[in-house]
């Protein structure tokens, strides 16, 4: 998966998203009207806000605390004015800054050695992104060889998978500014058992 | 008049006592035309008795030659100089090129290893490699798959290469070796993965094992002697490790050794230090952790340790102990004494009398040090030699899943692993430094092997409340603990010092410049911007009577991570614009080898 080209890829998933946006559309209209406690309420002077991947990655359901955007892949839900995060994007911030950000740099700014996974993102979708994650990655430039390890045994990565990813969207979509989330909505119960059920022990 | 001076100076220094090290290595060493260890000499001062180039001339410098060396990570560690040949060593693949400087450096053979790619994001930060040392005919090179191999310097040929661990299981290298006697000893890393680390000893001749000593684990492993070895004046008794971890948590213990090698030939000792314990999070391994963050005396014949000194016992903060042990002898109470002086992560200089580990000075060496209040000196407290921390930035005491602010200095240290240099004329120590702080929230992880086993948050940032730079360029004096002078650098310094008897002082930064400062006051007397980011040691060396400067460029390493994307500014508060001072608005990646020398 992860060795196949991402612009072989990139039709692949506009027609995913394509067929999800179709579908979607009766249910976007309900959501719209049902719970505008959906709505984001950004920080009004964060910089580097992208209205258009705000508006694709913006939640349109909400199940024990985890948010989930049009095409049903986890997302972020940020209120009071960019302060407050939903447990998944606060968590996936403290996991990237223990798993990710001795590679890829604070705040997915990236390094010297590989890339900022705030700009990977806009592009990479759910799947593209599991893979990686479990898969790794590999790729040679000239004069750097970059290889990103397969963490598909690593438990300490695989289990917050889904908060790392809601992380990094709000990141890549600018929502989230480069700060350390203080404020968060309380950890769902749902996200506690499915912790101690992939960890283990 | 100058070279007789300095030469009366020089014969005080363990680098020229008439024992048996290794001839050859002594030999080289004693000759200032010539580099053969990355530590200078086998005392780690990284002084060069070269003079040609000094403080009233070093403004004439200008670019003599230059070389890329075709890779673009982090460039550690220097070129060797051995008689008419230089030779340069590169981050992962970890080339080794042999350039004539007889034929304008035309290159003579060139050595690329075969290494599993896979190895690379095994490396924590990085994939740099402090680079070569020569003895006896032969460059060592220490792979980053942890392959050790003696090359016939001549030619280019392998003499023998043996494999020292498994990356797979987290194990890599990236430290250069310690060519004492006839053995060639080496250290590993893999704190963050792990692994249980140590010091092997191999057969100069043959690459056969001859000892490992670990840093963790039982007597027998570690080579202790529970009677012999001592810590602090007083034996360290049985299982002096083992009893201070609970169940087998020792079995992942880290300690890693992947610093820099002293030896003493007159004692017959060589030092090092051991890393951080694993994992980050405190509450996860309860106990002193011994002998993780540890200053190590051994017998280079047997591996048996003399003395072990614990710095920072328990670790909360990922303070390494691995920094370079330089060997002095000074005068301390108006008598002479065989010293070591060490600048550790955590913000301490420490002089010990390297005979007996004897605790002399321990001082912050950075004003903004704050997760200790100070070096319990007190010969009878039951605290003496430990380090009294504060509660406020205990993350054991704040605990999981809290955030401890504040704390001073970050995880990289008030200076990592670039090396400090010592000059015999002023008797004072010249350090890299960063003034760096830090947050740090540890919570539980779980252990696979080969993978990362780290277990903290952290966000890092300049010293708050000081010049709003993230560096110093310190001037140090070590018997009395005090800093002399202190240069501001708008980024940590990430590169070894290097002083010389020009009563100069040279050191790179990680814009990119090359500079030279005067050793008795530390003033600005020169410096030039190289094509990238400097993370390597300034060497020098002679060449038909000329003196010459060199310095690798190629920003990378623990500095290519934070600094590249700029870190956040602490002062600017909740929803501040990120990026403050990015590295990356000043420089970029490279691979390059800068030589310069005074006009003809």
């Amino acid at each position: 998966m992860y060795t196949i080209n991402r612009a072989v890829l990139r039709p692949f998933a506009a027609a995913l998203a394509l067929v999800s946006a179709t579908a979607f559309v009766a249910q976007a209209e309900d959501a719209k009207k049902a719970d505008p406690a959906l709505a984001n309420q950004l920080d009004p002077n964060a910089p580097d806000k992208d209205q258009k991947l705000i508006d694709n990655f913006a939640a349109v359901k909400v199940e024990d605390g985890k948010y989930f955007d049009k095409e049903g892949h986890p997302t972020y839900h940020i209120t009071n004015d960019g302060k407050k995060f939903d447990w998944y994007a606060y968590s996936g911030y403290r996991r990237y800054h223990a798993e990710c950000h001795v590679c890829h740099g604070p705040d997915a700014m990236g390094s010297t050695y590989a890339p900022a996974l705030k700009d990977s993102l806009k592009t990479i979708n759910y799947e593209e992104f599991i893979g990686i994650l479990a898969g790794g990655k590999r790729d040679s430039q000239a004069g750097q060889e970059r290889v990103m390890p397969a963490f598909g045994d690593n438990k300490n990565v695989m289990c917050y998978a889904d908060d790392l990813y809601v992380y990094l969207k709000a990141r890549a979509s600018g929502a989230m500014p480069r700060i350390r989330p203080t404020d968060k909505e309380e950890k769902p119960e749902a996200a506690r058992k499915a912790e101690k059920e992939c960890l283990g022990g | 008049m100058r070279a007789v001076h300095l030469l009366a100076l020089g014969a005080g220094l363990v680098a020229s006592a008439p024992v048996l090290a290794n001839e050859d290595v002594l030999k080289h060493t004693a000759n200032p035309a010539e580099q053969v260890l990355q530590t200078v000499d086998y005392g780690n001062t990284r002084y060069s008795k070269l003079d040609q180039i000094n403080a009233g001339n070093v403004k004439q410098l200008q670019v003599a030659w230059t070389f890329s060396t075709g890779v673009l990570r982090g460039h550690e560690g220097s070129p060797l100089v051995v008689g008419n040949m230089m030779y340069v060593h590169t981050p992962f693949p970890n080339i080794v090129y042999a350039l004539d400087l007889d034929k304008d450096g035309v290159i003579v053979w060139k050595y690329e290893p075969k290494q599993d790619p896979s190895v690379i994001p095994v490396m924590c930060c990085d994939t740099v490699n402090r680079g070569l040392a020569y003895a006896d005919g032969a460059i060592i090179l220490h792979q980053a798959d942890t392959t050790v191999v003696s090359l016939d310097a001549k030619s280019g040929k392998v003499n023998w290469s043996v494999v020292n661990g498994d990356p797979k299981k987290g194990e890599t290298n990236t430290a250069t070796v310690l060519p004492v006697k006839d053995k060639i000893v080496v250290g590993v890393s893999g704190g963050e993965f792990g692994v249980r680390c140590h010091v092997t000893a191999y057969d100069s001749k043959t690459g056969k094992k001859v000892w490992r000593g670990y840093s963790v684990g039982p007597d027998e492993e570690l080579l202790v002697d529970p009677e012999q070895t001592t810590s602090l004046g007083k034996p360290v008794g049985k299982d002096s490790s083992i009893k201070t971890w609970e169940g087998d948590q020792w079995k992942t213990g880290g300690g890693c050794t992947w610093g820099w090698f002293s030896y003493d030939p007159k004692l017959d000792l060589m030092y090092y230090g051991s890393g951080n314990p694993s994992t980050w999070n405190p509450k996860q391994r309860p106990g002193d952790n011994k002998w993780s963050m540890t200053i190590w005396a051994r017998n280079p014949d047997t591996g048996m340790a003399k003395w072990v000194y614990q710095m920072t016992p328990h670790d909360e903060w990922d303070y390494d102990g691995i920094n370079e042990m330089i060997l002095t002898d000074q005068k301390v109470d108006g008598k002479e004494r065989a010293l070591l002086t060490h600048f550790d992560r955590n913000g301490f200089g420490y002089t010990l009398d390297r005979g007996t580990g004897e605790l002399l000075v321990a001082e912050k060496f950075d004003p903004v040090v704050n997760w200790a209040s100070k070096v319990d000196m007190d010969k009878g407290s039951k605290n003496y030699g430990r380090p009294l921390v504060q509660a406020k930035y205990s993350t054991e005491q704040n605990g999981e899943d809290t955030n401890s602010k504040g704390i001073c200095p970050a995880a990289l240290g008030t200076k990592d692993q670039q090396p400090a240099a010592y000059s015999p004329k002023t008797g004072l120590f010249y350090v890299p430094t960063n003034h760096v702080c830090m947050d740090y929230e540890p919570f539980r992880v779980s252990y696979t092997p080969g993978q990362p086993y780290v277990g903290a948050t952290l966000a890092m940032y300049p010293a708050p409340g000081s010049h709003g730079g993230m560096g110093n360029f310190i001037a140090w004096d070590g018997v009395k603990g005090q800093i002399k002078w202190s240069n501001p650098e708008q980024f940590s310094v990430w590169s070894g010092a290097l002083a010389t008897a020009g009563d100069v002082v040279f050191y790179g930064t990680l814009e990119g410049y090359l500079k030279a400062v005067d050793s008795k006051t530390g003033k600005e007397l020169y410096k030039f911007k190289t094509p990238s980011g400097i993370i390597g040691n300034v060497m020098t060396y002679q060449h038909k009577g000329k003196q010459y400067v060199g310095i690798l460029s190629g920003v990378g390493g623990w500095a290519g991570i934070g600094l590249a994307a700029g870190l956040t500014d602490p002062n600017a508060g909740l929803g501040a614009v990120g990026g403050y001072a990015a590295l990356s608005n000043y420089t970029n990646l490279g691979g390059q080898l800068t030589v310069f020398s005074l006009p003809n």
